[in-house]
Parts: structure tokens; sequence; C-alpha cells
């Protein structure tokens, strides 16, 4: 034991040091990357000793997947919220109120009401039938070998999904903030989650979560408390200062477009407080809300929680806690995100990143004191240090709901017909981590660049089709069995994932080209155009699918004046370069007239920040034809999207739920019926349930 | 107590069971399909109920981010309610099961 603590001690001093050595640029300051750097390790050395402290408690497999079933119900509420409030939806959500207001807000909902579903469906029967994997529950009463097979495969489809996703997203966060490679980042993530989970199993996981849940509960009322206490904790004179403020005024205006024309500034403020200018299909956002709302209750690494506590009612606290956290944290997002909108501004957020996934952190530079204040800093190195510790925390929590799919399920339930020795049992549950954890490493630096946003969308959408109809029909219907499962879970999540791969999700070189030519070589002038009605869709099937003979449904526009020609990229820099050379000529002769001189230099200031984002836009614009160059449909070979939703819910979980009925109403499974006494008197009793082990 | 000594079947049979069998599938089905019907008049009401959403009722705040408040609300409601019930209801008559099985009244 005692070597393999000096060696991942060792790891994570070369983890902080490389990446001291190879950070340039970022969002932080050079002078104050070394506070950066201390309040990382500070976390990292936190997370550490929690994980030699576990470490000397896990020795069995109980141990290890279940963290000895010891747990209580509050701490496994605050790491469902930890295990829940990812960097999606902790910088995510953020960032989409700071950018689209209301939308933002209403889209945080349904990942709290998600908990409703496991509260009152899954939790506790979970716990009282499980042991610990989906896959034990589904065997319970069904083959167990071709159910556990199954259950691990859909276990491991949606873990590789959404780790890809925080993988990703992780990189891309930590180059932003501090200027650390993508590669070294992610090589960085994977050490320590593996160091972790293979140390230190479900308790060192579960107390990884807890601290990184309070941590950023912490951080986040006092971020909150800052932003409304000058306005004495009133919410109509904090909202009325947010709609009355310019930025969020310019925001709107750029959001509407031509509508904007005809709006008053009050209109535009109020109109961040409105729906729809982020979320704009009502029948994608309802596909959405179907898939979280389903979805949560189907995640493994979610599900999984449920066995490490001792019985249900602790799983039932479990998840009463985490819903008065993990609500409590979007109420505060709602002022974290309209508070950066406010004080940052919608325009430097998206700036930074288009996202706006540094709402947060820059809004905690910005109320610590600015760009160069040294507690400016210290907040924007605690938030960025937190969403480290998130990426970590979550992605370490599916590695191991991946590997115990694969250890117990695959290995021990299938391979050796659950005749393992205990010993050989954990042996194979750390060398899957370890294997897990090295392809998500892998995975994670070959999705450099790549389009991975609707990975979140989708591990839910599988979950929702595939996990959720068969745990819930094998607890509530007596019927169930085998054969509904297999079709359920199969055609439930390649329904979901081949109508992703036709989506709006993907990459349309031909799309991608034209947005990138616009910016390149311009837009010729536009003459006036009148005003044009909605139009519906010629029938339900076409709101969804791109069908021949399809009247396909448009929002209506507003009429808009005519516009000029727009400059392409090259064109606007050689104009503006010659503004600014125009603006210092004339700053030289100002010399001896200060007020002049403050506003030529401003002036020339302002020329400075424009040029800076042409070129931003130009090089992204020449990326973006570069990775297309040569293509012309997406990798389906499609040229645009067939199916024209975001989220592949509304199709793919009815069908989830439909195949599991039909396959069990068409066959007959002796075993499946026998059982059924036995689970759902267990399920609601808890006789006989995995009891805690004993220290 | 091993797993051969239950007979899971008597238990089924069992009246208290079936008394806490139905008592929960009515409550349960109750507040899953009053929580998921409030969830999904959100989007709906942001998508066509525009008007609505937008009228002004306290400052700034307008019917639509009360609305969205109110589902937060409505969700630890269920939370509470569910719990209260589950702690002084459910548990008791489960545990009343157990004991009986425990203590020889069903076989």
């Amino acid at each position: 034991m005692n070597r393999n603590h000096i060696n991942f001690f060792l790891a994570a001093i070369a983890i902080l040091g490389s990446g001291a050595a190879y950070a340039a640029g970022g969002a932080v300051a050079d002078e104050f990357k070394w506070m950066t750097f201390a309040v990382f390790g500070v976390i990292i050395a936190i997370t550490m000793a929690i994980t030699f402290w576990a470490a000397r408690s896990t020795h069995t497999t109980s141990e290890f997947y279940a963290a000895g079933r010891s747990v209580s119900g509050i701490q496994n509420g605050w790491a469902i919220a930890g295990d829940y409030l990812s960097a999606a939806s902790f910088l995510g959500i953020a960032g989409l109120i700071s950018l689209y207001g209301y939308d933002g807000f209403m889209y945080s909902v349904g990942w709290l009401v998600a908990y409703i579903t496991v509260l009152l469906m899954i939790a506790e029967p979970c716990r009282n039938i499980g042991k610990y994997t989906m896959g034990d529950i589904l065997a319970f009463r069904n083959d167990p070998k071709k159910t556990k097979t199954v259950a691990a495969m859909s276990t491991i489809t949606v873990s590789t999904f959404y780790l890809t996703a925080q993988m990703v997203g992780g990189g891309v966060l930590i180059k932003t903030l501090i200027g650390i490679d993508y590669e070294i980042s992610i090589i960085g993530v994977g050490i320590l989650m593996l160091a972790y989970v293979v140390f230190g199993g479900m308790k060192a996981t579960t107390w990884v979560q807890i601290t990184k849940a309070v941590l950023l509960v912490t951080a986040s009322l006092l971020l909150v408390f800052m932003v409304w206490s000058p306005y004495g904790f009133s919410l109509p004179a904090y909202l009325q200062a947010v709609i009355g403020d310019a930025d969020v005024q310019k925001q709107v205006a750029k959001l509407l477009g031509d509508q904007a024309l005809s709006m008053t500034p009050e209109e535009l403020g109020q109109r961040f407080l409105e729906p729809g200018l982020f979320l704009k299909n009502p029948i994608d956002q309802i596909s959405l809300g179907m898939a979280l709302v389903l979805g949560t209750a189907g995640m493994p690494h979610i599900l999984m929680r449920f066995f490490t506590v001792p019985t249900a009612q602790a799983a039932r606290t479990s998840v009463i806690w985490a819903m008065g956290i993990i609500g409590g944290f979007y109420v505060l997002t709602l002022f974290l995100g309209t508070g950066a909108a406010m004080l940052v501004g919608s325009a430097k957020i998206a700036g930074v990143d288009a996202g706006g996934n540094m709402a947060a952190p820059l809004l905690a530079q910005y109320l610590g004191g600015g760009e160069n204040s040294i507690l400016g800093n210290f907040f924007l190195a605690f938030v960025a240090a937190v969403a480290f510790a998130t990426i970590v925390a979550v992605v370490a929590g599916l590695v191991l709901a991946s590997a115990s799919a694969m250890a117990h399920d695959i290995y021990v339930g299938v391979i050796r017909g659950d005749h393992a020795t205990p010993r050989e049992q954990v042996v194979a549950a750390r060398v899957s981590s370890i294997i897990v954890g090295v392809i998500a490493i892998i995975v994670g630096i070959m999705a450099k660049g790549q389009n991975v946003a609707h990975l979140v969308a989708l591990a839910f959408a599988v979950a929702a089709s595939s996990n959720l109809p068969a745990v819930f029909l094998t607890l509530y219907w007596k019927k169930c069995n085998t054969t509904g499962i297999i079709a359920g879970m199969v055609i439930g999540s390649l329904t979901a994932i081949g109508l992703v791969m036709v989506s709006p999700n993907m990459t349309y070189p031909k799309a991608v080209m034209a947005s990138a030519k616009k910016v390149l070589e311009g837009e010729p002038a536009q003459p006036a155009k009148d005003a044009v009605p909605a139009v519906k869709a010629s029938s339900f099937a076409c709101e969804l699918f791109a069908l021949d003979g399809c009247v396909k449904s448009e929002p209506a526009k507003v009429a808009s004046p005519e516009k000029p020609a727009k400059l392409g990229a090259a064109e606007k820099l050689a104009t503006l370069n010659g503004k600014l050379q125009a603006e210092e000529a004339a700053l030289a002769l100002l010399a001896a007239d200060p007020v002049g001189l403050k506003a030529a230099q401003d002036a020339v200031a302002g020329i400075k920040k424009d040029i800076a984002a042409t070129e931003k836009a130009k090089t992204k614009a020449e990326e973006d034809m570069k990775k297309v160059e040569g293509q012309t449909t997406s990798i389906m070979g499609l040229e645009k999207p067939f199916f024209l939703l975001k989220n592949p819910g509304l199709i793919s979980i009815p069908l989830g739920f439909l195949m599991v009925i039909l396959g069990s109403l068409f066959t007959r499974d002796k075993r499946s019926e026998e059982m059924w006494d036995e689970l759902y008197v267990r399920q609601n009793t808890g006789i006989n349930a995995e009891a805690a082990s004993v220290h | 107590m091993s797993n051969q000594s239950v007979n899971w079947a008597a238990i089924d049979a069992n009246p208290k069971f079936q008394v806490l069998h139905r008592k929960k599938t009515t409550f349960l089905w109750g507040l899953m399909i009053f929580s998921t019907v409030y969830y999904f008049l959100l989007p709906i009401g942001a998508a066509y109920f525009q008007d609505l959403f937008k009228i002004k009722v306290w400052g700034a705040v307008n019917v639509g981010l009360l609305f969205a408040l109110s589902e937060f609300v409505v969700a630890w409601g269920i939370a509470f309610i569910y719990s209260r019930k589950a702690n002084t209801e459910f548990d008791a008559m489960a545990q009343e099961i157990i004991n009986d099985v425990n203590n020889g009244s069903i076989k």
C-alpha cells in the first residue's frame, strides 16, 4: 500500500509541475498563475489525503464498489449532488443564463425534476434488491448472463458518452482558464481520477464528491451574496438592475436581430426575462425534458450510489438531500448567470468561450476586484480549481460505474459464472478501472477539437431509452421478462444513437463552410424584406423528419430594413488597421490636451479590441474551413440533418418501453414469473437486502 | 434467515402486504403523474402561452419567472410529502410485515 501511495503523490506533483511549465495564455494573467497552481495544489492534496484514508478500508468487493454500504443518507445526498453538478451543469447553466436569460434558467428546471422519478420509483427498490450494478437488478428475475451482458454494454455506452464530454469539456476549460495544454490536462485528470478509483474505490470517490460539492456550494453562495447584497436581497430591485443594464440590452438586441429595431431599451431589458431567446423549438424541449426526467434515473453512476447506503430509508434520505442541494444550486445559478451578464457583460463572456462556460469564473474574478487584483485572481483560481475537481470527481464516478459493469457483470457474472473468489473479484475491479481509465484518457485526447456538445444529451437519451424502461418494468410489471429487456435495451439505445447521428448535432460540412465563408468573404448588401408569417409544418412527422414533400415549420419573421454589404475579415482588418494608424497619429499631436488625449486613447483601445476580435473570428473561420475541407456530407453521408430535433428522446424512449412490453408479451420465461413474488416483496419490505458490512 | 426459509408467495398474498401495495401504488402514481404534468407545463407555456408568461407581477418579475421558480417549490414539496408519508406510514406497515415473517405469523 505504502509504495502505491508514494507513487500517486509523485504523480500528483508531476502533474502540477508539468502544468506549471506548460501554462501560457488563458484567462489568468501570468503573474497570478502561481496562485492558481497553489489553490489547485491544495485541493488536489485534500483529495489525495481522502484517498489515502479511504484506501485503508477498501479491501473487499463490497467496500470497493459500495463503500461497505456505510455511507449515511445525508453524505450520499451530497455525493449525488456532487455527481450531478458536473461541469456541464455547473458552468454550462450559469453560462446559458448569462447569454440567454430566462431560457437558461428554464433549462435547469428539468435537471431537478428528474430526481422526482428517482425518489418515487427507483432509489428504494434498487437499494432493496440490488448489489453493486444495474446488471444485478435486471438479473434478479431474468436470465442472469444475458441481462448482465446487455446491462454492462449499456452502462459502458452511457458512461463513455458522458465521460468523453466531461474529458473534452474539462481539457478545454483548463486550457481557457489557465492555459495548460489540452493533452496534459486530460492526462492529469485521468491519472488523478485513477488514483481515487483504484486505491480508494467507492469510498474515496464518494468523499471526493462530498468535498467538491461543499466547496462548490460555498463558493456559489459567497458569489451570490456579493452579487445580491447591494440590492438589499430584494428580487425585484436586483432584476430591475439587471434589465436596466446596457450590456444586457445589447445582448438581447444582438439575439433578436431585426426584431430589436422597433423596441425600446426597457423592452429589450425585460425581454431578457422572457422565454424564447435560446430554446426555440418546443417539441425539441419536450424531447429533452423526457430524456432528463427519465434518463437521470437510468444513469449507472447515479444508480450505483444507492448501493452505498445501509438501508432503503437512507436511500430515500439521500435523494431528498440531493434534491435540496441541486435545486438550491440551480436557484443560485439564476443569480450567477444574470450577475455575470450585468457585471461582466455577455459579449465578454461569449468572447472567452462561445458557449458561455466562463460566466461563473469571470464573475468571480470581477467580484474579487477584477483582472489585475490579487483577490480577483484568487477568486478565479478558486472557482477554476473547483471546476477542475468537479471534472475529476465526475469522471471518477463514471469510471467506477463502467469498471463495475466490466468486472462484476461481465467477468464475474458472465465469464466466471459467479464463482470468482473474493480476492479475484477485487483484483478484477481494480484492473477494469485501470483499463477504463486508460481508454478514457485515449478517447479524451482523440476527441480533441471534436464536436462533443451532443454527447451529454445523448448519454441521457440512451439511459432513458434503454436502462430506465428495463429497470422500471422489471421492478413494477409482473409479465416483464428476459426477451423484453434485451429487445428494449438494444432497440432503445440503438434508436437513440441512430437518431442523433442524423440530427442537427452532427457537423454538416456545407453549413460550416457557408458560415465560415460569410466571415472570411463578407456578405453582399441585402434589400429590405417584408414580414413573413409563421409557417406550420405540413404534418407532425414533418416536424420531426426531413421527409420528401414536407413543408418545414418556420417561425414568423419581422420586416427587415435594407442592409449594407458586410466586409470580409481581411478587408475589415485592413480598414481597422488604417483607423488605428490615424488615431495613433492623432494621439501624438494631442499630448498637451488631457481631455482629448483620454478620448483618443479610449478610441485606440476600442479599435485594438475590434482588431483582436476580428482576428479571432478569422482564425476560427479558417480553422473551420480546413476541418471540413473536401467534405460535402456528415459522417453519415448526409448534406443536412434528416432528424430535425437535437434530442431523440421523444421517439426512442416510447420505443424502448414498447419493445420491453412486446418482447415480454410474445415470449414466456418461467424464471421471470417465479421470481416476481420475491422481487416484489423484497423491493417493498427490504427483507434479505444486502446488509452493511461491519468494520 | 436464509433465502429458502422465506415463503415469498405467502407474503405477497398476505392482506397486510396487499394493503401496503395498494396504498403505495396509488400514492406514488398520483405524485408521479402530477409532477410530470406540472413539469411539462413549463416548456409548453413558454412556447405557446408567451403572452401569459410576459405579464409583470412584481417589478420586473413576470409570470414565467414565478412559474419556473414554482417548479422548484413543487419538486421540493413532493419530496417532502413523499418522505413524510413513507417515514410515518409505509415504513411502519413494512416493519409490521417483517415482524410477522420473523415471528412466524406468515409462513
